[in-house]
């Protein structure tokens, strides 16, 4: 298999299938080393242009399936699809390969940051960067609520859901689990399957 | 005092939070790590999620900071592990279940009904971190410049989280 994997032409000829494609855990935790190394930015358009691009693991459908997944459930996205590829590719030892592979180099960067900051964090030229720089992330985090908002809602009424988790969490300080359990049912509820024939009917 | 168990205690609790992302698990964030424990202050915990926006990875890596302040390089580790451990084993096990569940018919629902209190959860991290990074004239256009600039044109991110310092450094650094 590995020696599959390092002959350019085997690879291109399995890369035909890739819904069989298989890995070793060395190729699965240095793929990820590299993503985790390289993702400035965000982690999602790197793992596409990883696994589904370059290496062929996975096909187009599978990775967007992955990825809503990866959504549905709590956890990060990087994990988690992290957690999913690799254990499509080698079980349960692809998930840790895959997982420790992602947070590694961030993990060391951010520890030796966090000295560093510790240390010189109330010098006047970092506390001076610093506001703008968690000014600009706050920017960043609303892109993302429109980004989100624009590719996963189903409806109007979805504004009323987000509008309720918002009031709950800042306005009435309810803890974030009660507001996902009670908001969450109530959307789900209103999500229900309905039948088919009505579903029809309306369409 | 030796802070690990509460770290391990903390951080998988959050870990279950971060349902769309990791920014649905702030506002508790703030409040065990700042007013209950006091590992670390408000400002400190915005510097630290804004930085950790620049750095490769998965985003929610500042808490590996918070777990080295409290408690050295084991605190780092066992912060990594109860934060990232949980869900993973969750998705390690969904994952094999998922498939089952195709025709399910539930299984959209779940995911319609997640999508907007998931973006709800997102948005209310983003008001609970404006309260302290939001502060007048200059930090509210440095926002408001990231999110025109972001819904108008394709670039990364962390660029403008590094465009943000030098806004910063100008703005606010004393004449």
């Amino acid at each position: 298999m590995s020696d599959a994997a390092a002959n350019p032409a085997l690879e291109a000829a399995a890369s035909a299938a890739p819904v069989g494609a298989q890995a070793s855990i060395g190729q699965i935790f240095l793929e990820f080393l590299l993503i985790g190394a390289t993702s400035f930015g965000g982690v999602v358009p790197y793992l596409r242009g990883s696994l589904v691009t370059k290496r062929n693991w996975l096909d187009d459908k599978e990775f967007v399936e992955m990825l809503s997944i990866s959504q549905s459930l709590p956890g990060l996205n990087a994990t988690n699809m992290a957690v999913l590829v690799g254990e499509k590719l080698h079980g349960a030892l692809g998930s840790i390969a895959a997982i420790v592979g992602i947070c590694l180099p961030g993990a060391v960067l951010i520890y030796i940051v966090g000295i560093f900051y510790r240390i010189h964090g109330d010098h006047i030229w970092i506390t001076a960067a610093l506001k703008g720089v968690a000014a600009a992330a706050v920017g960043l985090i609303l892109s993302t609520v429109v980004g989100l908002s624009k590719k996963s809602l189903a409806g109007k009424a979805d504004f009323v859901f987000i509008a309720l988790t918002v009031i709950a969490v800042n306005r009435l300080h309810q803890s974030v689990p009660r507001t996902l359990i009670a908001v969450g049912l109530l959307a789900i509820l209103f999500h229900r399957p309905r039948n088919k024939q009505k579903e029809s009917a309306a369409q | 005092m030796n802070q690990i168990p509460a770290l391990v205690r903390v951080f998988a609790y959050l870990s279950l939070l971060t349902v769309g992302g990791g920014m649905a698990a702030f506002p508790e964030m703030k409040i065990l790590t700042v007013e209950v424990h006091k590992w670390l202050t408000f400002p400190q915990l915005i510097h630290l999620y804004s930085v950790g926006q620049m750095a490769p990875g998965p985003n929610m890596m500042m808490i590996v900071a918070i777990g080295q302040w409290a408690g050295g390089i084991l605190g780092a580790l066992a912060v990594l592990v109860a934060f990232f451990g949980p869900t993973a084993l969750l998705a390690f096990l969904v994952a094999r279940l998922w498939k089952k569940l195709e025709r399910w018919p539930w299984r959209t629902s779940i995911q319609q009904g997640l999508a907007p209190v998931s973006i709800g959860l997102l948005l209310a991290g983003c008001f609970t971190m404006a309260k302290g990074a939001i502060f007048g004239v200059e930090t509210a256009s440095i926002a408001v410049g990231v999110l025109l600039i972001l819904l108008q044109y394709k670039i990364n991110p962390a660029l403008l989280v590094l465009g943000g310092a030098v806004v910063g450094v100008i703005s606010f650094m004393p004449k």
